[in-house]
This record gives C-alpha cells, sequence and structure tokens, in this order.
C-alpha cells in the first residue's frame, strides 16, 4: 500500500518544484477538446483591485498562456489512440507556450475517463490521551481499512474529510487536541491504472513532467461551485462531450465522484444519424440551434442542413428545430436520468442541501436547466468557472471549468494522505531488510 | 478506424480525398519551438553563436602560416604608411645657444639621422646624449612645428682653469669639466686653481676668490691640499695655508692683518691659518738671515 503513494508523492514534489521555478502548464485532456493553460505563479496572494471581494483560492496566479484544440484519441474521456492524443496535447502545448512565450516543462492534468469509483473509508487510532500529532494524523490515515479495489486499479484521490475525536466529529484539523480515540473518513477516488499510465506515457512523449493528475469531476466542481454550495453540499456535474462526470461536494470535500460515459458527442452522433448529415455539420447544428425544449415557433423554423455529399436533393434538405429538439431530447434526458441514478446511488438525497450545478460544454444546451430540475431535483443551476486572472475571454466559458478547476487545483491543493508523513513504526522496515540484504550480498 | 499505417504524403493533391491537414507539430518542430523558448538557448543563439562564427572563421583564416605572414606584412606595411607621411616627417634641425664648437660637438654626437618620422625620433635617448656632453648645462628637446627639430642648450661658462696633470681643464663654476685648455694663456681672466679634487671644491674656490679680491693680481691662484683643505698661492712665491673649515673667514682675517699691519708686504714666505686660534708666519729665509743680523747688531755683539 505504500508503494501505490510513492508515485502520487513524487508528483507532489515535482509540483512543488514547479511552482518554484513559477510556472506549470495544465492540460485538460477532454473528448472533445483538450486545453492547455500556462500559469505563473509569481506569489503574489494579494490582488488589489476595487469592487473585487476576498479570493477563494485563485489569486495567486496568472493564466499567462491558453490554447484549445481539437481533441483527437481521446473516447469517454481516456485516451484511446496514443500517437493521435500525443500529437494533439502537442499541439495544445506548443500553441499554449508560444502565448505565453515561455517554455513550461511542468505539467498537471486532468481527465474524466477511466471509470472512477468512490469509496468510503473509515480509520480508528487508540491516542490513550495524547495530544494529537501530525504523525498521528498519518498513523489514522493508514490505519484505515482499505478495500480491495480489484486488479489495476490507481488511487487517484484519497482526501480526509472528516475527523472524529471520542464523541466529537466533524473537526477539520484535530491536531494539538487531546483525546481517546481519533477517527478519520476518507474518500478515496480509483481510477484504471492504463488509463493515468497512458496519460503519463503521452505527457512524457511530449517532453514534459507530469506534476499531477487529477479527476476532472474533482476539479470542475472546485470552480464551477461556489464557496457555500461547496460547504453545505452540492453536486456538480460536467457534460463533457464524451463522458459525464459527476462529482458531490460538502464541507468543502469531495464525497464521492462518477462518471456517466455519455456526453455531447452522444448528441451529436444521435443528430448525425436522425438527420442524416457528417458529424461535424451535425455538431454546427447542435452549437447553433439546439435544445431540449420546444415550443410552438420551433416548428416554423427551419434548419439547412448544408450537407456537402453532392446529391443537390440532399443537400438542400432542411428540418425544422422541433424535429432536431426532438432528436436531442431523449439522449439529453437519458443522460440527466443516469445521472440521478448515479446520485441516488450515493444517497444525495440525504445532504442538507441538493444544490446542484450543471457545468461542462454540453449545459450550453438551451433550456438544459428547465429539462434538468425536473429530473434531477428544484435546486439546479448553471454553472460557470469561477474568473481567474488572465484568463482570456474565450476561456471562460462553462466548457473551460474543469481547466480552470485544475487551475485552482494546482495553485491551492486540498490536503491527501500522501501529504501526511509515513508513521515511523512503518517506514524504515523495508530500508532496513534491503540494507541487511545489501550486507549480506557484499561481505 | 483511423489509419494506422501513416499513408505517403501526397502534398500536391487537394481535393476532397486528400487527408485533412493535421494541425499537430511535427516532434522535431515541437522540439525546436521549446528549445527556442528556452532562455539560456536564446542567450547562445544571440550572443555566443555569432562569438563563436566570428571566432571560428577567423582562426580558420588564420590557420595558414602564409596567411597569418600576409596579414603581418599588410599591418606593418600600413603601419609604415603612415609613419612616413610628410606630415610627421622631421627634415632639419635647429640648434639655439650653443657655440659653434658645441654646435659642432652636437650635430657629431646626434643619434639619429635626419630626415626621420618623428614616431621614429627617441628624445629621451637624444636628451640624454646631447646631456652626456661636457659643455652643455641644459638642454631641451622638441619637435617644432614643420617637422624641425629644436634643439635648446644652456652651454656650461667656464669659470676656472684647473691645472692637473695631464693638462689644463676649464671648470665651470659647479666644477664640472667644459673642455679642456690648450694653453693657460688663452683664458688669462679666468684664476687658476691646481691640485687633486680641486673640481669637487670648484664653489668654494670661487668664494675664497672673491673673498681674495682686494689682493687684486697679486693673486695666482689656489691649490688644494690633500683633497681637503686650500692654499692659496700669491706671487713672490707667498703662500696663504687656509682651514678646512670656513676658510673663507681665515682669508678674510689674512687681509683684515695685512690692511693694518701690510702683511703681505712684508718678506714672508708663509701664513699659516691652520689653526684659527694661533695664526702664524713663517718668514723669507733672507728676512730669518736679515732679522738675525738687525738682532745681533742690536745686542751689539
Amino acid at each position: 500500500m505504500i508503494e501505490l503513494y510513492e508515485s502520487q508523492r513524487a508528483m507532489r514534489n515535482m509540483r512543488k518544484a514547479a511552482m518554484q521555478r513559477g510556472v506549470v502548464a495544465i492540460l485538460d485532456v477532454g473528448t472533445s477538446k483538450i486545453g492547455c493553460l500556462v500559469l505563473r505563479f509569481d506569489g503574489a496572494d494579494k490582488l488589489e483591485v476595487e469592487g473585487v471581494g476576498p479570493m477563494a483560492g485563485q489569486a495567486g496566479f496568472r493564466v499567462i498562456g491558453a490554447a484549445t484544440t481539437r481533441s483527437r484519441g481521446v473516447r469517454f474521456g481516456e485516451i484511446h489512440a496514443m500517437a493521435e492524443t500525443e500529437r494533439a496535447i502537442r499541439t495544445a502545448v506548443q500553441a499554449a507556450q508560444k502565448m505565453a512565450n515561455i517554455r513550461v516543462d511542468h505539467v498537471i492534468a486532468c481527465f474524466s475517463g477511466a471509470e472512477p469509483r468512490s469509496y468510503g473509508v473509515a480509520g480508528q487510532l487508540d491516542l490513550q490521551g495524547n495530544l494529537v500529532s501530525e504523525q498521528d494524523i498519518g498513523r489514522v490515515l493508514s490505519a484505515c481499512d482499505i478495500p480491495d479495489f480489484g486488479q489495476g486499479r490507481e488511487v487517484l484521490h484519497a482526501h480526509p474529510v472528516n475527523f472524529a475525536l471520542d464523541h466529537r466529529t466533524g473537526l477539520g484539523d484535530p491536531r494539538g487536541q487531546v483525546g481517546q480515540q481519533l477517527s478519520v473518513d476518507m474518500h478515496m477516488l480509483t481510477v484504471d491504472e492504463i488509463a493515468i499510465q497512458n496519460l503519463a506515457y503521452c505527457v512524457k512523449r511530449c517532453d514534459l513532467e507530469l506534476a499531477g493528475v487529477a479527476s476532472s469531476a474533482y476539479v470542475s466542481g472546485l470552480s464551477a461551485l461556489v464557496e457555500d454550495e461547496l460547504e453545505l453540499g452540492a453536486a456538480c456535474i460536467d457534460m463533457g462531450g464524451g463522458a459525464t462526470s459527476i462529482s458531490v461536494f460538502m464541507k468543502k470535500h469531495m464525497i464521492f465522484a462518477d462518471t456517466v460515459t455519455m456526453g455531447g458527442d452522444h448528441v451529436t452522433s444521435d443528430i448525425s444519424m436522425g438527420l442524416q448529415v457528417p458529424s461535424n455539420a451535425a455538431e454546427r447544428i447542435k452549437t447553433l440551434f439546439g435544445g431540449v425544449v420546444a415550443t410552438g415557433r420551433d416548428d416554423s423554423e427551419m434548419i439547412e442542413m448544408r450537407s456537402e455529399t453532392g446529391d443537390w436533393e440532399h443537400d438542400r434538405r432542411t428540418v425544422s428545430r422541433a424535429e432536431l429538439i426532438g432528436i436531442m431530447r431523449p439522449r439529453v434526458e437519458e443522460i440527466l436520468e443516469e445521472v440521478r441514478a448515479r446520485l441516488d446511488v450515493a444517497g444525495f438525497e440525504h445532504l442538507p442541501s441538493q444544490q446542484i450545478v450543471l457545468t461542462g460544454g454540453g449545459s450550453q444546451i438551451p433550456g438544459l436547466d428547465g429539462l434538468a430540475s425536473r429530473i434531477l431535483g428544484q435546486q439546479v443551476r448553471l454553472g460557470r468557472p469561477l474568473r481567474v486572472h488572465g484568463l482570456p475571454q474565450a476561456a471562460t466559458g462553462p466548457a473551460f471549468s474543469a481547466a480552470v478547476g485544475l487551475c485552482l487545483f494546482a495553485a491551492h491543493p486540498q490536503d491527501e494522505w500522501w501529504d501526511f508523513e509515513i508513521p515511523v513504526d512503518r517506514y524504515p522496515a523495508r530500508s532496513l531488510r534491503r540494507a541487511m540484504k545489501w550486507f549480506k550480498d557484499n561481505w | 478506424m483511423q489509419p494506422i499505417i501513416r499513408a505517403p504524403r501526397r502534398s500536391a493533391q487537394p481535393g476532397p480525398s486528400a487527408r485533412r491537414a493535421d494541425p499537430a507539430p511535427s516532434r522535431w518542430s515541437y522540439r525546436r519551438q521549446r528549445l527556442m523558448l528556452t532562455p539560456a538557448f536564446r542567450l547562445f543563439l544571440r550572443a555566443g553563436l555569432p562569438l563563436l562564427v566570428v571566432a571560428a572563421l577567423g582562426l580558420g583564416y588564420l590557420a595558414k602560416e602564409e596567411r597569418r605572414d600576409g596579414l603581418r606584412l599588410f599591418a606593418l606595411d600600413l603601419r609604415d604608411q603612415v609613419i612616413n607621411r610628410p606630415e610627421f616627417m622631421v627634415q632639419a634641425m635647429v640648434i639655439e645657444g650653443a657655440s659653434e664648437s658645441v654646435d659642432a660637438d652636437i650635430r657629431e654626437i646626434m643619434p639619429v639621422d635626419l630626415p626621420v618620422s618623428s614616431f621614429g625620433l627617441d628624445l629621451p635617448l637624444i636628451l640624454q646624449t646631447l646631456r652626456e656632453l661636457p659643455a652643455i648645462k641644459e638642454a631641451r628637446v622638441f619637435v617644432r612645428n614643420g617637422g624641425i627639430l629644436q634643439i635648446s642648450i644652456v652651454e656650461r661658462t667656464p669659470a676656472l682653469v684647473w691645472r692637473t696633470r695631464e693638462g689644463l681643464e676649464l671648470l665651470d663654476d659647479t666644477g664640472a669639466i667644459v673642455r679642456p685648455a690648450e694653453t693657460r694663456a688663452a683664458y688669462p681672466d679666468l684664476p687658476l686653481v691646481a691640485g687633486e679634487g680641486a673640481d669637487q671644491a670648484a664653489a668654494e674656490a670661487l668664494a675664497l676668490l672673491r673673498a681674495a679680491g682686494p689682493l687684486g693680481s697679486r693673486v695666482r691662484g689656489l691649490v688644494r691640499i690633500s683633497q681637503r683643505r686650500w692654499d692659496l698661492v700669491l706671487d713672490r712665491g707667498q703662500r696663504i695655508q687656509l682651514p678646512q673649515k670656513q676658510p673663507v673667514q681665515a682669508l678674510e682675517r689674512v687681509l683684515l692683518m695685512h690692511k693694518a699691519q701690510d702683511l703681505l708686504e712684508r718678506d714672508l714666505a708663509l701664513v699659516d691659518m691652520r689653526l684659527a686660534d694661533r695664526p702664524t708666519i713663517r718668514m723669507s729665509e733672507a728676512a730669518v738671515d736679515e732679522w738675525w743680523r738687525v738682532r745681533n747688531v742690536a745686542l751689539g755683539d
């Protein structure tokens, strides 16, 4: 179990090194687009501008380069064709570097697929009336009984969500308090090991160092939810191209994450099949005329197909917007119902506040909030990412909430298991044994 | 499924069948751009590479012996051309303040042959050569406008004639030898000194001679004794022995005595002033005889 976190710890160290150099790249590997932002950390936590309230987490860095490219080789949020993805990453990174006019060596990446699974684990530690020290935190975290993830799974996030000391629960920071028994609730998110390895390989092929990996469900929640939603409990639904990721936050911690492997691309392919147009034309029709709530006026609004098969009759077809909506709506409903099912499995209805925030590129469909509130519950709003310093206007839309969240994640990472010291009694056993073996082998 | 085997590139075949251009940079162009964004590499390109290229070109050019020689010859030629321009040539020499014989001497020993470029003139050497001439007290050398080497000198004026075993020398007031003199008669107005080391005490000799002015033409000269003190020699073989210290005062005492008692008019051979508190005189032999005679007469023998 210790070995599992060595790579995460190495990535954390690499991120610290990148912070010291002051430049780090953010890479959002999505199904429909790959976005790259170059951040500069100048250490200036103050942003003295009139009319700007206290900063949540977006101060201290500045976006100096931004680029997006059409994603290739990614399906359902997972890397599908390595060489294609590598080229797409290269395109985005090169354009962002060119805009920033600086070379970046460290990259923090996020992706949505790879079957994320949430585990809530708990651990207990007898303190015998001592002060809780940082060592004890590490020890109670490693005392958690880890469920069997199955073969080929890797822990992507492991956040201590809640500490409890004797009968008092809900402690954010138990250090320095006295008690008999310390217990912790931890949220773990595991993904397919292969997906991370593929991503690391692609990044390495681009001469970059991977300084961190995050789940895009987690980071888009960080950027799209406002502070009281994070605190009271809310779900962020990031409707991407190939996957819709769900994350549930409470007390500023993610307590659940999941992915529905359906997204905007499925809507596009439905349109493409239903109207018999190529997928880029279907994409165009979807973004320009798409919707999910039909009105009477939509029957008379005709949309030209403008396909280019050469058959005049075929190319000059028109379709009413109501028909288009009729194609799109079942698929969007299906996605939202699947989301509903996942939220029900997670027990979302037991949360004190049941705010749902829709973000991601798919959330830009007109009328989606009305449809979503009928399926998901009354408290639905459309979320846009937090505004960060220096972000170009073109990258402030909901499609960039994962990228912006990754910026926040890079600037102000939450504590994870591997940030705490390994307890002393477990630490040296293996290395001592190795030293003994070395001595035996050599003398 | 996308093609896994890359199709051969058909650049000049646009149309619907041509593959859509991949916007991705190639691996090498990506690497090149990253390299160009590296500050150290950019500094190297801006400063280091031109320096290296220039150095390599220069070294490559100079690698051959004949090119090096040619370059050296060219540099020397250029230098000569500049040096030998008429503006820099010194055509004539003017000597100021020298008598004819000294002028001739200077022209004879001058270490440069005119005309010469003013870059080739070694003025300190000329000055040193001039100062080595005994007849020259002071010299100034400079190149005047119009390419004229001007030498201004102050000659030594002879103040004493010094008789040595080798012959006669003329001394100036510092005791430096001006030139040899052929005869004493050629310099009748210069006082005569003799004795070894007289030139080193020339100033004292001149002071003594000035003090001996009232004796007028009776003064024959000064003799240096043992390189230590002076004897003033008068005519009729008279001699005044002066002390080593304060000889002028001693001479003045003698002159006072002379003024009061006509001391030197008498038949004296020697006035010994070497002991200041006991001036002594020696009479001449005839005077002694005469004195004894008169004394005996007085006694009535």
